[in-house]
């Protein structure tokens, strides 16, 4: 248990007594950090969170967005960091399943899975490589059992992650407007809860995930059981049809403390509840465990006496547990029995509103030098640097991950896994592309312009598929809030993250911050990762094959901008430089010309030219579509660099556009009349990837050689 | 004409296969829940794909046991045609209805990745508008994909004509590339990739037309009778 003294305090002064044990426990879960946002919430307000596209309700825990036509998409992100460095399979598997019931509660059906995962460096370190197989198959097994698609996602390995994981998922839901449940609840209703068995799994879940992890705490883990997931999913959705139900919350962290008091303070009204009503794993759990265990696959439902028969018939059909654990009242309170006596009774708004904390904050002192560069070897071949790079495990090829997920389920998988962002076809005859990025390197550099490059490079992603972006999630990830160095990191990625939102008008739809994650060596790096939802009202872009004679143009300026590359970390071992900065108006530009390209249907492909840099987002055009490409760095347009500059600075705001020669003067046509800068650097053909400079090849590599290295090197 | 759908706890695909026969190929379908009997007008059963039960104790081991099955049995009898994909291929193994068994994929993980079939029985109800040896572009999507049978009832099903797709190139370590085989009939078909992912141009980034053929052929076998 994790109550700090003043806080115990507090407690006692807001209710005027003593607090008893299990109000110590209810209190202790749900103003902790994990649940309680008390270091953050006051800073987040500052992100935008409305636009016309937005709907919001009370007491929904994912974000909705207006699709049209009386069609809804829901979403969320989630993390389950502590648990899956403990437990990596079970750590995993459990925040997929909390992710999904967060889009269920609002009565959306589930449609997508995203993950992103991090890990220390699996090249030499053999817990990283455990965690990271373990991780993405608890994933599998969890996504892949329910029938949803995970269709992206990231990995990245970075040695500040040893001893760790960041595990972090997002869902996307779908729906009718007319079926979104509409929390209300009143005087009389009864509080049912459905679904899994509690048990003493999950036990002080969220203390310790508001804790650094110091020591394995096994019983901390949630079990998966993405069977009875699954049967939750279809019974709520069978309910919702029939009208059954007035209010819905998933159990997620703190349990029942949560998700009770939570519910009574967003709907204004008192819940009365018996923990001999609720049905557990184990016959003498005590009601402190009842009420903080994080047993998974539960969801809480307010409905009232003429309804209750109905949803007990369909519990019945799917055998799925269904109690009656207490009613509605209209006191304000928590009111915890045990049978006749009383274990707690607590004001709701005390419970479900921990004292915000106004945490202090100071640039790092690490800041000071970072931009300074120290002084690079010289690469002697750089094509067999390139090799090894493509193998490096950062850049290469996901597909021993994605090909584990069922991507296909669902039938809406228009464009799949692989390249820049998914596509699913929705119901509307429109489509939606989505995808999570994160860059702890970058943000390690500037936790500011890093988060900002985050944030820009999801769009940029989502618009190489004809996509507009039209709202975003955000998951801050950060060590101790405590230490105001960290605190200031937090800070500066929030407010970087708030001007670019800002500027393009893409609200906030949901979000989550994940504090307290440290490792036995120190915090992580700054790690946001930033979600997007893009929408495409007529028709994706379908990639097609690129053939011999297609040209290669770049949008984008190439600038010196090369601290947490891949190059520089990968290559060099050196952690510094100047991190990439993104150009509101440049972006605006290239996003919008790229689309423009887009809808007038003259380009093959377009992708995204970022980790690695221009050298490797070449690359995997040539790898993917099996054709070589001969490419020109004089013609790289920005400013004049060196060759190593050109070939693998990360910077942003790029696209690689592949289209027919016959369509090239259109293009420039068109390209001319922005302000964008472009160029034609390339041409595909044969079976060679060139990148030349003053008619010498600086790379030289046979396309069937590097393709086989990247997609093999993560399998082995 | 109708198409009766079965629904087990945890199919996941029973959806996707529903709108494929009704909103693609404008067929009758209906879903039946397992626990349900089967009516006597039904022309034609599915089983789709998913994770009954979780796949506890072997995937589709507890399913077959479920009381639908029964029907399911008395109508692979009578010779209805009756369509087993992915998991649905596995019941029909553990209910006995057709020969062999599905084990884990050799590269022991869930495979989801695209591949080619080529024909090699198109006599069946569900390949009878397909050329033999043809090929087609589909998806598979499992973990307990190895179709496996030992020499002697593979010298069987060669005899007997039950093999009814083979894969193109070596995907999980079956027996022979086998990837879907008929009872001795041919009225009863598994296979464990999946058709309802590849017959609309939209998601089959290939070629969409032989896997609409499995479902043109079913619309040949039982015809449309109002």
């Amino acid at each position: 248990m994790s109550l700090e003294p003043q806080e115990l305090d507090d407690l006692t002064s807001k209710i005027g007594r003593k607090p008893t044990s299990t109000e110590l426990q209810i209190i202790a879960a749900e103003w902790s950090e994990h649940c309680s946002y008390k270091s953050s919430k006051k800073h987040l307000k500052m992100l935008p969170m409305k636009g016309p596209l937005v709907i919001s309700e009370k007491g929904y825990d994912s974000g909705v967005l207006d699709v049209g036509d009386g069609y809804v998409i829901t979403a969320h992100i989630e993390s389950h960091n502590h648990p899956s460095a403990v437990e990596p399979y079970g750590g995993a598997a459990t925040g997929v399943g909390g992710v999904i019931r967060d889009i269920l509660s609002a009565g959306t059906r589930p449609i997508a899975i995203f993950d992103g995962l991090r890990f220390g460096n699996i090249e030499k370190d053999l817990q990283a490589r455990w965690l990271f197989k373990n991780a993405v198959t608890g994933i599998a097994d969890y996504g892949n059992c329910l029938g949803i698609p995970t269709i992206g996602g990231e990995v990245e390995f970075d040695e500040c992650y040893s001893n760790y994981a960041l595990v972090d998922v997002a869902a996307i839901g779908f729906g009718k407007k007319k079926n979104l449940i509409k929390n209300h609840a009143k005087k009389g209703d009864l509080v049912v809860l459905l679904g899994g068995s509690t048990g003493r799994d999950g036990i002080g879940g969220s203390q310790f995930a508001s804790d650094s992890l110091e020591s394995e705490n096994r019983s901390a883990v949630q079990i998966p059981d993405p069977f009875i997931e699954k049967l939750i999913i279809e019974a709520i959705l069978e309910a919702r049809n029939q009208n059954l139900i007035h209010a819905m919350k998933d159990l997620g962290g703190g349990g029942l403390s949560c998700a009770v008091s939570e519910t009574a303070d967003a709907l204004s009204i008192g819940i009365e509840m018996d923990v001999n009503k609720v049905h557990t794993r184990e016959s003498d759990m005590n009601p402190d465990e009842i009420m903080v265990s994080e047993s998974q696959e539960r969801m809480l439902i307010v409905t009232n006496n003429d309804k209750l028969k109905k949803l007990q018939e369909i519990c019945k059909k799917f055998r799925i547990a269904c109690s009656v654990i207490g009613h509605v009242t209209s006191n304000n309170m928590m009111h915890v029995k045990k049978g006749k006596k009383t274990c707690a009774n607590l004001p709701t708004d005390v419970v479900a509103n921990a004292t915000l904390l106004d945490r202090p904050s100071k640039k790092p002192a690490y800041l000071e030098n970072i931009e300074k560069e120290k002084k690079l070897k010289p690469i002697l071949d750089y094509s067999k640097m390139m090799m090894r790079f493509i193998a490096s495990p950062n850049i290469a090829s996901k597909i021993w991950v994605y090909g584990q997920y069922d991507h296909e389920v669902g039938i809406r998988t228009v464009v799949k896994p692989g390249m820049d962002s998914s596509v699913l076809r929705l119901d509307n005859g429109k489509f939606l592309a989505a995808k999570i990025d994160g860059n702890p390197k970058h943000c390690y550099v500037n936790p500011r312009e890093g988060a900002i490059g985050c944030f820009e490079e999801a769009c940029r992603n989502v618009v190489c598929t004809g996509a507009k972006p039209i709202g975003m999630l955000d998951h801050l990830q950060f060590g101790n809030p405590e230490n105001p160095e960290i605190f200031w990191t937090f800070l500066e990625s929030l407010k970087g993250l708030t001007d670019f939102a800002k500027y393009f008008e893409i609200p906030c739809v949901g979000g989550k911050v994940s504090l307290y994650n440290e490792t036995p060596s120190g915090p992580i790096k700054p790690t946001p990762i930033i979600g997007i939802l893009g929408l495409i009202d007529k028709t994706p872009l379908y990639s097609q094959k690129i053939t011999t004679g297609d040209c290669l143009v770049i949008i984008g300026d190439t600038k010196n901008e090369m601290g947490g590359s891949e190059y520089f970390e990968y290559i060099h071992k050196f952690i510094g430089g100047k991190c990439p900065v993104v150009n509101f108006q440049e972006s605006k530009t290239n996003m919008n010309i790229v689309l423009d390209l887009i809808r007038k249907d003259l380009l093959k492909t377009v992708h995204d030219c970022s980790k690695g840099g221009l050298a490797v987002a070449v690359s995997e055009l040539c790898m993917t579509y099996q054709i070589g490409c001969n490419v020109s760095l004089e013609k790289v347009p920005g400013p004049k660099l060196n060759v190593d500059r050109i070939l693998f600075s990360e910077s942003h705001s790029r696209y690689l556009l592949v289209l027919e020669k016959k369509n090239l003067k259109k293009l420039e046509e068109l390209l001319k009349k922005t302000k964008a800068s472009y160029k034609m650097i390339g041409v595909f053909g044969g079976e060679n990837i060139q990148f030349n400079q003053e008619n010498k090849h600086v790379i030289d590599l046979r396309v069937d050689k590097a393709q086989k290295t990247w997609l093999n090197s993560l399998r082995e | 004409m109708k198409i009766g759908v079965i629904v087990f706890p945890g199919s996941n695909c029973d959806r996707d296969m529903y709108h494929v026969l009704t909103d693609v190929f404008k067929l009758d379908a209906e879903y039946f829940w397992h626990e349900k009997g089967l009516p006597k007008n039904i022309d034609a059963v599915i089983l789709p794909g998913g994770f009954s039960y979780g796949d506890r104790l072997r995937s589709g081991a507890i399913a077959a046991h479920s009381p639908i099955i029964k029907d399911v049995k008395k109508m692979a009898e009578k010779g209805i045609p009756i369509l087993g994909v992915c998991n649905g291929f596995q019941i029909l193994v553990e209910a006995g209805l057709l020969p062999g068994a599905l084990l884990k994929n050799t590269s022991l993980n869930f495979m989801c990745k695209w591949t080619s079939l080529i024909v090699e029985n198109n006599t069946t109800p569900f390949t009878n508008k397909l050329k033999l040896h043809q090929k087609i572009p589909i998806p598979i999507a499992n973990g307990e994909g190895r179709y496996y049978v030992d020499d002697e009832t593979l010298k069987k099903l060669k005899k007997k004509n039950q093999i009814v797709f083979r894969y193109s190139e070596v995907v999980n370590g079956s027996s022979d590339r086998i990837a879907g085989v008929c009872n001795e009939d041919g009225n009863v078909v598994g296979m464990m990739p999946h058709p309802e992912r590849a017959a609309e141009s939209a998601i089959n980034p290939i070629d969409n037309k032989p896997s609409s053929l499995i479902f043109e052929s079913l619309l040949n076998t039982i015809g449309v009778k109002n």
